[in-house]
């Protein structure tokens, strides 16, 4: 484990000023802590962020909610509000990691999180991500829990998480503070990056950009499933999952957000799938043009091919469920 | 002290355990060192000494060639790295086997696999010796590697016997295919596993003078004592042992590992106490791993379903030079009858991490072939899978026409049915849906070779009716501690809370250790055997006969006199037992039979398998203490669960790199996936297998337990996977549309 400096910040003002290009900020550490210790990561100063007063939920005026950025997981999956308001929230941060896990991890760490490509994890092996130029190991490699959609000849490795794929539905704003002091307030659905040419940079944030707080806009209408599927009951990172809003009104489908885990660099959302949705009665023939058009452009690497027909199974039995009684 | 030494030269008429007084033996008793681990107070190698240094072990990152240099430039400019030690003789390559005296395969130079241990960086301080380990930079002259079994199958070879044959056969398998009204004729195929444990590989070395102390993680102390005094060319004697806790092996400490080699040698160069655990990747790449398989298995039968033919061949794989192979085939030799036998062992070397024994080596993997063979020979017959075991009972061993030991697989099968409610089971398969979940229901067969190995110990009984046990016998977190002290206690009238155990240390006298699951068998004997060694002074200073002698509660009672033992002796009585396998051995089959039955639902969506229900039904002579012996068949369960559905060590083709060495990638199974289980023993006594009448539990609950869940599964959507583990992308092709 390389050596680094510690900070520990009294104020999110004082935390973006001690950064610089070579600091993270650690709140819960779930995930940063493992890479360091493996090296995969080698931040030379952590600013400890877990002290900072931003650990509330509070109602917004238009309704809905703000989370601060360091209300851990299992706080925000219980949180009655969330619970009732954001079912799809709830279930998502409960289908991730383990109930220890969930007690540190935090809100804005865990849309940090960092794909668990098992050649990302291991210093011996060329990864793009890791070590930029290097190459890629898993292409050809076992690829099982890889992406099949938004790759790149530099990286095929996936976005793990389970609450920023139902946030990508709710359409959270992700509010940070930056270095200057200037607030941003970025939508999550241009947070994210595909991997392209540089698969090191997974978000929009500047160095010492830090998340002070993810805005969840009023509750929508409908109902709200988050289903994940794994290798695993507990414990594994999804193969596939699906958050799903849908609403239906006089027998068609009025609204439909629909984002998806374990198939993309980050937490994927087509517009194309939802609109070969609204209008439609609900039928396995709107489900499955909606699955087209997820996977439209989709391909696999051998050993993920089967994520193309569980994505589209698991897809047309969550559409069902939003829309059962009701068609 | 000469010790009383029992001889199982025949079998035992009654036990001392069936007519004892205290009435503690069998009773579920909590684990003595259980209060001791909840509260951290159970001391682990790596937690003997806050004052040492630290070593980290570098692994090669090729998985074939040689060293070609080394440049510990890096590694000596991190601060507080003190130096790299590299031994190209001496390191051990891979560890050692259980049981052997020799050495762990030395010479690091050559390298064998990814991962093998070439370094130790030593520091102050266990961040920079990581991160010193980091920056070693070595060349490699890299070779061409073989990384599959399959791509090598052609160039296999046949190892050396070891506890089976490695080929045996009778009568002629090929005719009896061809002439049977009914043959089944599948190929299986088992992935690498990992023993997994808790607790790292992990040791602390000390000298002192020229003594070897090392706090260690090993599961048989005695023989591991052994190869570490011929790894480093020193006197036995010169060497101490000491693991009071284990925190699981499952195999993989059965011998020294690559560790503790390293840091008794930078010990010895430093002067200072030097602590090396392993990281979690290291114990998934330079440990042990559980051989992969492809496993033939031949039936052929008879409309009655009578098989009159059985084949079973198995290709494993190891490292060059290591013999051990996995013994799939071990219990195909005598669960079922058949005049046509054939069953064989080949091995593929391939530059992978050891293969060596992991929990229940052979039948934990054979089984899931055989008894997945057997479900479709049922079905093919058209038979109740149960009825078809029973129509194949044998009553004698089939192979060596010997009388087994003890057999209550059919009172298992029926007991298990009856509980499980197996009537409710639809033969033809996807026939119960509830909503999204296909169910079924599956069940298998468990047996378990019975195994004693020579063990001693000492027995002390003091004035105050106090008894105190020793022996190098370890606790792997199985009940060790307490099933001695119930025997203990039993035979020389001494409550539980007065029993003292000591396990672990060398220096005690020599017990088999934790393996095979004969640890129980071994040193439970041991203990027997100085126990009544003490009853036969006591009756002596009775006057009595020792078969009058009735011992409770500190008191010895004969006839109609009732002493105190503070009375009967004038100090410490302390006398040594030593048990050894004898002609029983080879009079009789011994085994441990059980049954398991399991209720499954696939997600008709998605693949996904959740187990709902298990229940094991268990026949292993006697139970020393129903709760351990109940958690040991949980825990089998729950690894057979494992194999069934989640566990598999992915090694990288192209290279031979382990591709998921965590406990994030590889999948044990989480307490989500563990389902309502319950285990029941048949009431049974095994008279040729040792003086208390026991047989081995410890590795019995995974045997067949796998299987059960695969014919579940089969049952519950018509998909038959015979390619382990039965994940959820191998279902999908047979799932029915959305």
């Amino acid at each position: 484990m390389k050596t680094f400096d510690y900070a520990r910040a009294d104020s999110p003002e004082a935390a973006v000023a001690a950064a610089d290009e070579e600091t993270r900020f650690i709140a819960g550490g779930t995930n940063l802590l493992d890479l360091m210790k493996l090296q995969v990561m080698t931040p030379a100063k952590l600013v400890d962020i877990s002290r900072l007063d931003l650990n509330r939920i509070e109602d917004m005026d238009e309704g809905g909610l703000r989370i601060g950025a360091l209300v851990a997981n299992s706080d925000l999956a219980a949180d009655t509000r969330v619970r009732s308001r954001y079912a799809v929230l709830s279930r998502a941060l409960l289908a991730g990691a383990s109930g220890q896990l969930r007690n540190k991890a935090s809100t804005g760490g865990n849309l940090l999180q960092r794909t668990r490509c098992y050649y990302f994890y291991d210093t011996a092996s060329r990864c793009n991500k890791r070590e930029p130029g290097s190459g890629c190991d898993a292409r050809e490699g076992f690829n099982r829990i890889h992406a099949v959609l938004g790759t790149s000849e530099q990286c095929i490795a996936t976005h793990p998480g389970d609450m920023p794929v139902a946030m990508r539905a709710l359409d959270v704003v992700i509010v940070t503070l930056k270095k200057d002091g200037d607030r941003r307030r970025i939508p999550i659905a241009d947070f994210y990056r595909l991997p392209g040419d540089t698969p090191q940079i997974e978000t929009v944030l500047y160095p010492g950009e830090l998340i002070t707080h993810v805005e969840l806009p009023p509750a929508p209408r409908g109902r709200q499933i988050y289903r994940k599927v794994r290798d695993r009951a507990s414990y594994a990172f999804a193969l596939v999952s699906v958050a799903g809003i849908a609403s239906v009104e006089d027998g068609r489908i009025a609204s439909a957000a629909l984002a998806f885990g374990g198939l993309a660099h980050m937490p994927w959302r087509d517009p194309a799938v939802e609109a070969a949705l609204i209008g439609q009665p609900p039928s396995t023939e709107a489900f499955n043009a909606a699955a087209d058009a997820l996977l439209t452009g989709a391909r696999g690497f051998g050993h993920n091919d089967f994520k193309l027909p569980l994505a589209r199974r698991t897809l047309i039995a969550v559409l069902r469920d939003l829309t059962g009684d009701a068609s | 002290m000469s010790a009383h030494v029992i001889t199982m030269d025949a079998p035992v008429e009654t036990s001392l355990l069936d007519t004892g007084a205290q009435g503690i033996i069998g009773k579920p008793l909590d684990r003595i060192d259980g209060p001791l681990k909840v509260a951290g107070k159970a001391i682990y190698a790596a937690e003997q000494d806050a004052n040492t240094l630290h070593g980290v072990l570098v692994g090669a990152r090729i998985g074939k060639g040689r060293v070609a240099a080394i440049n510990e430039a890096a590694t000596l400019a991190t601060p507080g790295v003190i130096r790299v030690f590299t031994d190209f003789e001496t390191f051990a390559r891979n560890p050692q086997q259980g049981g052997e005296e020799e050495a762990p395969t030395q010479g690091v130079r050559e390298i064998a696999y990814v991962g093998q241990p070439l370094a130790l960086v030593v520091a102050e301080n266990l961040e920079a010796a990581r991160e010193g380990a980091e920056a070693l930079v070595i060349a490699y002259e890299e070779e061409a590697g073989a990384f599959e079994r399959e791509a090598h199958a052609a160039e296999c070879e046949t190892p050396p016997d070891a506890s089976t044959p490695a080929h045996s056969s009778q009568g002629d398998l090929d005719r009896a295919m061809a002439d049977a009204a009914v043959t089944i004729d599948v190929t299986y195929t088992t992935p690498s596993q990992s023993n997994a444990p808790m607790e790292p590989h992990a040791t602390i070395a000390r000298w002192d003078g020229d003594n070897l102390i090392l706090h260690t993680a090993n599961q048989m102390l005695a023989s591991c004592r052994k190869q570490m005094a011929d790894a480093l060319g020193i006197e036995e004697t010169n060497v101490r042992l000491i693991a009071p806790y284990v925190g699981g092996g499952f195999g993989s400490k059965l011998g020294i590992a690559p560790e503790a080699v390293a840091a008794a040698l930078a010990a010895r160069e430093l002067g200072r106490p030097i602590k090396a655990v392993m990281s979690r990747p290291q114990v998934f790449e330079a440990t042990v791993r559980r051989s992969d398989t492809r496993q033939r298995i031949r039936l052929a039968a008879g409309h009655d379903g009578r098989l009159t033919a059985i084949g079973h061949e198995t290709l494993a794989s190891n490292l060059d030079g290591e013999d051990f192979f996995e013994p799939a085939g071990i219990a195909t030799h005598f669960l079922y009858a058949g005049e046509n036998r054939s069953i064989t062992h080949d091995l593929v070397r391939l530059n992978l991490t050891l293969s060596g024994s992991m929990r229940c080596p052979g039948e934990a993997v054979g089984m899931l072939a055989l008894e997945c063979a057997m479900d479709e020979l049922a079905e093919a017959l058209g038979m109740d899978p149960i009825a078809l075991r029973k129509a194949n009972e044998p009553e004698r061993d089939p192979e060596q026409d010997i009388p087994f030991s003890s057999r209550n697989l059919i009172a298992c099968m029926d007991r298990g049915a009856k509980e499980f409610g197996w009537d409710r089971r639809d033969p033809t398969p996807g026939g119960r849906r509830e909503g999204e979940w296909l169910i079924g229901l599956g069940m298998a067969a468990a047996a378990r070779s019975n195994l004693m190995q020579r063990s001693a110990a000492r027995v002390t009984l003091r004035r105050d009716g106090a008894v105190i046990v020793e022996t190098d016998m370890t606790d792997i977190g199985t009940g060790s501690y307490t099933i001695l002290a119930q025997i203990a206690g039993e035979m020389l009238g001494a409550p539980i809370g007065r029993v003292q155990v000591s396990l672990g240390d060398t220096d005690l006298p020599p017990a088999a250790g934790s393996g095979g699951s004969w640890g129980a068998n071994s040193a439970g004997s041991a203990v027997y055997a100085a126990c009544e060694a003490i009853r036969a002074k006591l009756a002596g200073a009775m006057g009595a006969s020792p078969g009058d002698l009735t011992l409770k509660d500190g008191e010895a009672i004969a006839g109609n006199r009732h002493v105190r033992i503070a009375d009967l002796i004038d100090g410490d009585l302390t006398e040594e037992g030593a048990i050894r396998p004898g002609k029983t051995d080879e009079a009789f089959t011994q085994a441990a039979f059980g049954a398991h039955f399991a209720e499954v639902a696939v997600n008709a969506v998605t693949g996904e398998t959740r187990v709902r229900r298990m229940l094991g039904v268990f026949a292993a002579g006697r139970i020393l203490n129903e709760k351990t012996a109940r958690s040991q068949c949980l825990g089998g369960m729950t690894f057979g669960l494992g194999a069934a559905l989640t566990e598999e060590l992915v090694h990288d083709i192209r290279n031979g790199k382990c591709v998921n060495h965590d406990l994030a990638e590889y999948h044990v199974p989480a307490n989500a996936d563990v389902p309502q289980q319950e285990v029941i023993f048949i009431e049974e006594r095994d008279h040729a297998a040792n003086p208390m009448l026991t047989k081995g539990i410890g590795e019995l609950g995974i045997s067949g337990a796998g299987a059960a869940i695969a014919n579940a599964i089969h049952n519950a959507c018509g998909v038959r996977v015979r390619d382990y583990p039965l994940t959820l992308d191998k279902l999908l092709p047979g799932l029915p549309p959305v």
